[in-house]
């Protein structure tokens, strides 16, 4: 599936294909479940939170899913299967199949900031949606590094008896429910730059459903 | 919309396609409205029939994953004394104004179901079991939690000396305060569940329990009874006041 990304060089003279193959189908399938799974598990998990917040604030009820909290968990317990097995099925294709060495490594620091720096500017090139440039790899990077935190913490909070050696690493069962809320800020906070910039890029929205970009070198031979 | 686009006929054929874009948009946008308030509010799809049954079907899984997960000789951590929460949070679903009070006296814990001896039991034949002491964190289904010391006897050795059928699947208790629960055998075996009398080394006041509760560090605040009246072992499904409201039966921690 990867291959059809990686190999232009197949048919050397003949000039470059119009379309060209960025998202596998197994990323393209594991991204829309993704985003099914986070949405119902961080808006019945705001409910949860909201039966004993942990700080001076809840969330609005309306942006809350369950309507009560039994609800709320009965939701968020479904939806973890969801979110862990899709999860687990996206990280052994990513590693695996190496798309993940391809696609979001390497990444430094300074070509984060800069590519931060010029997006603010407004002025990041989208020529080749096949390559992520750095301040993609790291939001990526950062939402699988938060959605994996998000997954064992809650498990240490689920179980803080069976599994309290996992529960002692957060620093305990209150502890385990700061990660987990930390852990959640950072998924939606990295979400909602992601949809911004989805909404900025509009064209990046086709290729996650078919799969397929233009390519920047077609017409150009 | 469509009538008057029908009488001014002569207006229909340049208006109509860029109405009919209009209405399409407007279509798209309220189908995205819905579907986005739907997801968000949870109103119309908790309410939604297939909806719940899913729903409950994945909580009998769960209550399945977590028996399993339930390791029989694991225990809950202890903590010192200095940790203990004062004051501990007082919870049911009533009001503190509404607390049971029972009378000690009169008192007598009843046995039925698959138990070999069913004589009742009073406060001071309880109290002269042999006895033990825990100080574990007690976990509410809410989320929130409080470290509390709780005194009674190993729930285990009170179902030895019954004669129990320890191979049954639930106990179910029955409470004072109208409340009802029930856990499985493997919970109810457990070294650290107990049947508590006392409360920070005090006799249970009402607000914790009196004259009884059962302590069960492995799992959630709702599955430790107060007030208990009458217990029972069976193999038949007792389900539980919170539980037969949607909450997840097993609850283990």
């Amino acid at each position: 599936m990867e291959t059809a990304t990686s190999a232009p060089s197949t048919t050397t003279l003949a000039a470059p294909a119009e379309w060209i193959r960025i998202h596998p189908l197994v990323v393209r399938i594991t991204h829309w479940i993704n985003a099914f799974a986070i949405l119902i598990m961080v808006t019945s998990g705001w409910r949860i939170y909201n039966a004993a917040p942990i700080w001076d604030f809840r969330i609005p009820a309306d942006l809350t899913l369950g309507g009560w909290l039994g609800g709320a968990l009965n939701w968020h317990f479904a939806a973890m299967w969801l979110l862990t097995i899709n999860g687990l099925v996206y990280l052994a294709y990513g590693i695996a199949s190496g798309h993940f060495r391809r696609k979001l490594l390497p990444v430094t620091p300074r070509a984060v900031v800069q590519d931060v720096l010029e997006a603010l500017r407004g002025r990041l090139a989208h020529a080749d949606l096949s390559v992520y440039n750095a301040a993609q790899r790291a939001a990526y990077l950062g939402i699988i590094l938060a959605l994996v935190v998000l997954v064992f913490s809650g498990l240490a909070i689920w179980k803080p008896v069976q599994w309290q050696e996992l529960t002692a690493i957060f620093g305990g069962y209150e502890g385990a429910r700061v990660v987990h809320f930390a852990a959640m800020a950072v998924t939606v906070l990295i979400v909602l730059v992601h949809v911004v910039m989805v909404a900025l890029v509009p064209r990046t929205l086709p290729t996650m459903i078919t799969g397929r970009a233009r390519n920047p070198l077609w017409g150009k031979s | 919309m469509k009538k008057f686009l029908a009488d001014k006929s002569g207006l229909r054929d340049h208006a109509a396609p860029a109405i009919a874009r209009i209405e399409r948009r407007l279509f798209l946008r309220k189908g995205l409205s819905l579907g986005a308030l739907a997801m968000l509010s949870g109103c119309d799809v908790t309410n939604d029939e297939t909806v719940d049954k899913v729903l409950s079907a994945m909580s009998r899984w769960n209550d399945s994953v977590q028996a399993k997960i339930f390791d029989p000789n694991k225990l809950a951590i202890e903590y010192p004394e200095s940790a203990i929460t004062t004051p501990f949070p007082f919870n049911a679903y009533y009001g503190e104004d509404e607390i049971r009070l029972v009378e000690a006296e009169s008192y007598k814990l009843e046995l039925s179901g698959l138990i070999r001896e069913r004589k009742p039991w009073t406060l001071p034949e309880l109290y002269a079991l042999p006895q033990a002491s825990q100080v574990t964190r007690h976990i509410c289904v809410e989320g929130w939690s409080a470290i509390g010391k709780w005194s009674g006897t190993p729930f285990r050795t009170f179902l030895e000396r019954v004669g129990a059928d320890t191979t049954a699947k639930y106990v179910g208790f029955k409470c004072a305060d109208d409340y009802y629960t029930s856990i499985d055998m493997a919970t109810a075996l457990h070294p650290q569940t107990l049947l508590t009398f006392r409360f920070a080394d005090q006799i249970l006041p009402p607000q914790y329990g009196f004259p009884m509760k059962l302590r069960v560090p492995t799992k959630l605040g709702f599955k430790n009874p107060k007030h208990i009246m009458a217990m029972y072992v069976t193999n038949t499904y007792p389900g539980g006041y919170w539980e037969d409201q949607g909450y997840n039966w097993f609850s283990g921690s």
